[in-house]
């Protein structure tokens, strides 16, 4: 045996827990290097002067007032759908849906405001609307949650299919509803009397729509972490087994809370259509669904620490949108910063869980 | 080489996780042509301080020598290269391979794969130690005590004579076990270190030359077998003097409790787990069953917790006046609406029982957080339970906020136990209640089992020793391939006898 004998470099360890304190101090470390990075590749692609970019980026947040409000929508809407997503990430159904679950709760507000605009009082309209729209995103939901619970289908594929459908169900109807026809596009509905159209509250008319999510986000986290029905998601989620044990029906837990999660969807797509936008589109949902997998991730499944992480990746979507217009720079280089920081902050987790030990060079003597 | 200079040293060796210490500053000799036991209680860091030869972990400090060299170990291949093999307690097989190529498996040789002259290399060991095993056998088609054979010579063919077992006999039989050992003396008859990892004291009577001992991770010393016994091993590994009988108070006001007829079960894929089983469940009482693993035990604990579809047969729960009601076709909560006051503690604890990730009250939740009308959940009173089973039980752990996956195996245990018997069942059932449980530990869960036999509960006991089923149980029912190969009393039960039970229906007897 005249193997030469050698000591690993470095090999990694788990941590003990860490306090949070320290937790956080990983994080933050985390996020103050992507932005070194950032500011690097910045320089080294572009030539221009980072620190004036991060500026113009805080500027598309927060310049104006109107900036600011619709920062705020951005995060509302982006915190609506991750909430909806929690029940049923918490029980490891993941729901890619939610693209899907929104735009076609937002057609049955649409077909609402056009078949009905003139026919009922508007907060009779606006009640049906709710209603309507969180029930097409509960069946949209329900539908592949059927399947699991009855034939165990992969959920993942079957909620991402359901995104095609209803992206087509809603350029079908666009074309239906087009206005004027052959423009391929619906426009405002109805403009001259604002049917259907949710009143303005407070400063702005994005105000309302925070306000709804700030209070399900309450109701989310009471959900969650003190109903009995949260505590059955989440035993189902960690061991269908031990739900079985106990006695919970697995089936019925996985479709109700599917139901809900569907249903939160679809009113994201009720904030969206008769809230703000007033009209439909294919691109009305603008890849929410997915950002929000996101963004309940990093918050770990926490409806409290999913304010933050919304904000977080609305920042950089208002912020990549006025870099893209001030430099024209195009939309791409907001992209890569966005996916800089992401690596940087899901990195971080690896060091809060993992220390690493190097080789101690004294240890290095003889064979 | 001399023949005087160990196989391997281990020299100072620490390892931690975390804040967990696994082992401290441990030395460790190990010699050729000797079978040295390694024993220690759960936690004790046995498995740890091996996984460090063969290469699945890394010391954090601390040297190891190889025939007087030093050496450093950073993968079970460069393990390999020294000659160490170590046989896991979960076999690492591919299941659609035969045993050849399972054993051929990753091995980088010159050339096309021979699978003929591995296959005759592998009959010239088999021939040499005394193994029995048939290289074209896919592995699916093994008994558990095949498929360690095939572990076995899979180590050998490449060539180790340092060779680890962690646990082998905890799935055996009783014959097996023997089988086992006269070829482990085989290969010490041909010079090779053998490290053997185990529970079973009687074991290590019988088959080892040397035995060191671990406690909480640090080295405690060594002895000759010869020259020690059970008792004095067990201290030594406890660090206080115990006692080592089992209780078995006499069984007081028996009555049937749950009767079973002509149950049959097949599994999802059609496999055929339980034919024909017909006992009954008796209140005061401690019914014992023995079997080879996988002869139908969890079906039929399964079954009875209405947790697996029943093929045929009935199981009917008797309550205090004798009306008889039937429990098959009900899931869980059904059983607990017939009021039948039921408990299981399953296998699997942290996959069945218990959930990992959760804390202690919320796992003490777990059976009662369905009370009130309120769509909200109590936490105050699992939360006193959880208090009071950590009183009661002993149970080690950080606080009642601790995720249970954290604790430790017997601790684990404990809380499942605690939560179970918390509701004053009538019927408990539990399998291998104390597997992978150390001495301590186990005697607190003998304790348990029977001051509810004394209360009149009727408890069904799934166990693996042998020689505990003998001691605990009043009665020992022996399935052998689903099927019930007999009923014995426990006091004046033979261990032989049962052993041949589990593996031939009837003990092999004409009946």
């Amino acid at each position: 045996m005249n193997k030469k004998s050698h000591t690993p470099l470095a090999h990694i360890s788990k941590r003990k827990v860490l306090p949070w304190y320290a937790s956080w101090g990983i994080r933050l470390t985390g996020i103050v290097l992507a932005f070194i990075f950032c500011a690097i590749v910045t320089m080294l692609v572009t030539g221009e002067n980072p620190i004036q970019i991060y500026a113009t980026m805080l500027y598309g947040a927060f310049g104006t007032p109107r900036k600011s409000w619709v920062m705020g929508q951005e995060t509302a809407i982006l915190l609506c759908v991750s909430l909806a997503l929690t029940p049923a990430f918490r029980m490891r159904f993941w729901n890619l849906g939610g693209e899907g679950q929104i735009l076609i709760g937002g057609l049955a507000c649409a077909a609402c405001m056009i078949l009905l605009g003139d026919k009922v009082p508007n907060a009779a309209l606006i009640l049906i609307m709710l209603i309507g729209s969180m029930a097409a995103g509960a069946v949209w939901a329900m539908i592949p949650a059927i399947a699991k619970a009855k034939w165990n289908t992969n959920e993942t594929l079957f909620t991402l299919m359901m995104n095609y459908v209803a992206t087509q169900l809603v350029a079908y109807y666009i074309i239906i509803w087009e206005v004027p026809k052959g423009s391929g596009k619906i426009g405002i509905i109805n403009q001259s009397t604002e049917a259907g159209w949710l009143p303005q509250v407070g400063p702005s008319k994005y105000f309302l729509n925070i306000l709804i999510v700030a209070i399900l986000t309450a109701l989310v986290y009471v959900y969650m972490n003190y109903s009995k029905q949260g505590y059955e998601i989440a035993v189902v989620g960690e061991s269908e087994k031990t739900a079985r044990y106990v006695g919970i029906k697995v089936e019925k837990v996985i479709i109700r809370t599917l139901i809900l999660s569907g249903a939160l969807c679809g009113l994201a797509g009720f904030l969206l259509v008769p809230g703000t936008n007033h009209t439909i589109t294919t691109t009305i949902a603008g890849g929410r669904g997915f950002t929000a997998v996101m963004v309940a991730w990093l918050a770990k499944f926490n409806p409290i620490a999913m304010i933050f992480s919304s904000l977080l990746l609305a920042f950089f979507g208002r912020g990549s949108n006025e870099i893209s217009t001030v430099f024209g720079l195009n939309q791409s280089f907001s992209d890569i910063l966005t996916g800089i920081v992401l690596f940087f902050i899901i990195g971080s987790e690896f060091f809060i869980n993992y220390q690493i030990h190097f080789r101690k060079s004294t240890a290095k003597e003889g064979k | 080489m001399s023949s005087n200079t160990a196989a391997v040293r281990m020299r100072n060796i620490t390892k931690t996780f975390g804040t967990t210490v696994a082992n401290h500053d441990v030395n460790l000799d190990i010699r050729r042509g000797e079978i040295l036991a390694l024993l220690g209680e759960n936690g004790s860091g046995k498995t740890t301080l091996m996984n460090m030869l063969s290469g699945i972990y890394y010391p954090d400090s601390g040297q190891i020598f190889i025939d007087g060299q030093e050496v450093s170990i950073s993968s079970p291949r460069e393990a390999f290269e020294y000659g160490i093999g170590m046989i896991h307690q979960h076999f690492k097989l591919v299941d659609v391979l035969t045993a050849a190529e399972n054993i051929v498996l990753g091995l980088k040789e010159e050339g096309r794969l021979n699978l003929a002259a591995a296959s005759e290399r592998i009959r010239k060991i088999c021939d040499a130690y005394g193994f029995e095993v048939n290289p074209d056998q896919k592995i699916y088609d093994m008994s558990v005590s095949q498929k360690q054979t095939v572990e076995i010579v899979k180590v050998l063919y490449r060539g180790a004579d340092i060779l680890i077992l962690d646990e082998p006999t905890a799935v055996l039989t009783p014959q097996e076990t023997d089988k086992l050992f006269a070829v482990l003396r085989n290969m010490k008859k041909d010079n090779k270190a053998i490290v053997i990892i185990t529970h079973k004291l009687h074991e290590v009577e019988d088959i080892s030359d040397r035995v060191a001992v671990l406690r909480r991770g640090e080295y405690v010393g060594e002895m000759i077998t010869k020259e020690t016994n059970a008792q004095e091993m067990t201290n030594m590994m406890v660090g206080r003097a115990v006692s080592l009988n089992i209780d078995r108070p006499e069984p007081k006001d028996v009555k049937d409790r749950i009767r079973i007829e002509g149950l049959s079960v097949k599994s999802e894929d059609g496999i055929q787990k339980l034919k024909d089983v017909s006992f009954a469940i008796r209140s005061g009482e401690i019914l014992g069953i023995a079997g080879i693993s996988g002869s139908g035990q969890k079906e039929l604990l399964e079954a009875i917790a209405g947790l697996q579809p029943v093929e045929a047969g009935s199981i009917s729960y008797v309550d205090d006046s004798g009306k008889a009601v039937e429990m098959i076709g009900k899931d869980p909560l059904a059983i607990q609406g017939l009021g039948v006051s039921l408990s299981f503690v399953p296998e699997d604890r942290l996959g069945m029982g218990l959930v990992g990730s959760m804390d202690l009250t919320d796992n003490m939740m777990l059976r009662s957080y369905r009370k009130g009308r309120s769509g909200f959940t109590d936490r105050k009173t699992p939360k006193a339970l959880a208090q009071k089973v950590v009183e009661d039980l002993e149970v080690v752990t950080p606080g009642l906020t601790t995720p249970v996956r954290r604790l430790s195996g017997g601790n684990v245990q404990k809380v499942l136990v605690g939560r179970e018997i918390a509701s004053a069942p009538t019927v408990l059932l539990t399998a291998y209640a104390v597997r992978g449980l150390d001495i301590n530990s186990s005697y607190t869960i003998y304790n348990l089992l029977n001051e509810q036999k004394k209360k009149g509960v009727a408890v069904v006991y799934v166990g693996e020793d042998l020689d505990v089923l003998l001691e605990l149980c009043d009665r020992i029912l022996v399935l052998c391939g689903g099927q019930v190969s007999g009923i014995v009393n426990g006091p004046g039960a033979v261990k032989e006898e049962i052993g041949l039970m589990m593996t031939k229906l009837g003990g092999g007897r004409s009946e």
